[in-house]
């Protein structure tokens, strides 16, 4: 029996050891799908880290849950596009500072032969008009991300308030949400960086682009050091001005998938 | 078309020994084995001991270790989630996104298992050796580690379906551990992430890649078993 429990032991402390290899600086970020999914955060990563030595551990989420994860203390720095909810954030408090990092767009995706005629809307808020009339089915990630939220405000803009069986709410991320409206030949509203990088796509296409009510903001926040004295701010804020330096734009401006830049940086 | 066949593509993630797979495999053993064996380490006493002893709400401790066998991984990571994060109870310990993190989730997922089905297999055994252990005059806890040791085959088999729970969930770790590229990856997180990139080749190689490692463990277990029952006689 002891020799069992010595076993157990010695194994344990062993498997657990293997746990802290890897202790450096790093800092916890929370951030959004699209940024991840995208591949943008391995391409930018690895300089800032060789730069600073600062390893940045991503926790890719929807923006709700993003914010959530950094009002209750679990993250270092956020990094997220919902620029109304980024200012509500720091109106209570929960951080001191935002910057305008990047922009891409969100596109409009739909089945090839596009019942609603889509593609020959000339804003977005006519194509949208034309997905409700002709009640095409339409994939919403109904999970109070930032592409869900924005997706709503283009819904309002049409003048159009999207229920019945047409309208599906999925709850789920952007890939998931794709992976559905391919399977069921829906409409769906996309960031730009997850479709370019999306390979299931089957008959989806992208039919609409372009106009600016489409555009996609993404903000660097500086966390409150009141609320949350624990969270290593230092190197939060060395990740946050490297995101805005000369170095940084160069990193995201350089990232591409097949060829195709799908972040542009404009921190001012 | 043979770039897109999954099984080619596990073949050549395994013959590649692509790192990036190499570091997910290790940690998603690390994570699972580590937390059966903290589970064992509590479950099967916690089991056996039900077993013996006789107390005041005895059938509900029961019924609500067999319950907990059908727990969803996604609330107990989400209990774990509350427990951990700075704004809980155990926030200071600072362990949210961590692979420790994720052993906790696992362990409170294999934990009723493993009581559940030890305590089911002791009291079946304490049945047969009662009247030996009358006899021999021998206290209850004298009684554990005998029952324990003569079930030890029943429990290795109980152990493997505490790995396989643990080994095959997701919604625990996603929660706790927040998918962290390199730090807290593991195979089936990256299953859930290829999956939503839209890389289902990928996903699906990822996952023969994980019920081939399932099954390596379990043919060792079995072996293992095997080769003791043999030199028993």
């Amino acid at each position: 029996m002891n020799r069992i429990l010595s076993f157990v032991f010695a194994s344990a402390t062993t498997i657990g050891l293997a746990f802290n290899a890897s202790a450096s600086d790093f800092i916890t970020l929370a951030s959004t799908t699209s940024t991840e999914n995208s591949g943008l955060f391995s391409g930018i990563l690895p300089q800032f880290t060789s730069a600073t030595g600062i390893q940045v551990r991503v926790v890719a989420v929807g923006t709700g849950q993003a914010f959530e994860i950094a009002r209750r203390g679990d993250a270092d720095s956020l990094l997220v596009h919902d620029t109304s909810g980024e200012q509500r954030f720091i109106e209570n408090g929960f951080a001191s500072e935002r910057v305008d990092v990047m922009y891409n767009d969100f596109v409009l995706i739909g089945p090839a032969d596009d019942p609603a005629n889509v593609s020959a809307a000339n804003s977005a808020a006519d194509a949208f008009a034309a997905i409700a009339d002709a009640r095409a089915p339409f994939a919403s990630r109904g999970d109070d991300s930032g592409t869900n939220r924005a997706e709503l405000r283009f819904w309002k803009n049409a003048g159009i308030e999207p229920v019945g069986r047409w309208y599906r709410e999925l709850g789920s991320g952007m890939g998931p949400t794709l992976n559905t409206a391919a399977a069921m030949d829906a409409y769906v509203i996309s960031d730009r960086a997850t479709w370019v990088a999306f390979k299931n796509r089957q008959n989806l296409t992208l039919l609409f682009e372009g106009d600016e009510v489409l555009f996609n903001q993404y903000g660097s926040l500086l966390l409150s050091e009141q609320k949350h004295p624990h969270l290593k701010h230092d190197l939060a804020k060395q990740w946050h001005n490297w995101l805005i330096s000369e170095a940084g734009r160069q990193a995201i401006a350089n990232f591409k998938v097949n060829g195709q830049q799908l972040f542009f940086p404009n921190a001012k | 078309m043979e770039n897109n066949n999954a099984l080619y593509v596990a073949l050549s993630l395994v013959l590649n020994l692509d790192a990036t797979l190499y570091q997910i495999v290790i940690l998603s053993l690390q994570v699972s084995l580590l937390a059966v064996l903290v589970a064992a380490v509590i479950g099967f006493p916690l089991g056996a001991a039900v077993a013996l002893w006789r107390f005041p709400g005895r059938g509900g401790a029961i019924i609500a270790l067999n319950a907990m066998m059908g727990l969803p991984p996604v609330v107990a990571g989400l209990t774990v989630y509350m427990l951990l994060s700075r704004a809980g109870p155990l926030g200071e310990w600072g362990l949210l996104f961590t692979p420790s993190a994720m052993v906790i989730a696992q362990v409170v997922l294999v934990l009723p298992i493993l009581a559940a089905l030890s305590r089911q297999k002791v009291e079946e055994l304490l049945g047969e050796y009662q009247e030996q252990f009358i006899s021999l005059n021998m206290s209850r806890s004298r009684m554990m580690p005998t029952l324990l040791w003569d079930a030890r085959f029943a429990l290795l088999t109980i152990l493997l379906a505490g790995f396989g729970r643990a080994s095959a969930e997701v919604g625990a770790v996603m929660m706790v551990g927040g998918n962290i590229e390199g730090v807290t990856r593991v195979m089936t997180t990256a299953i859930v992430l290829e999956t939503s990139k839209g890389d289902l080749p990928l996903a699906l190689g990822l996952g023969i890649v994980l019920l081939t490692l399932v099954m390596l463990v379990n043919a060792g277990a079995y072996v293992v078993g095997e080769l003791t029952k043999r030199r028993m006689g």
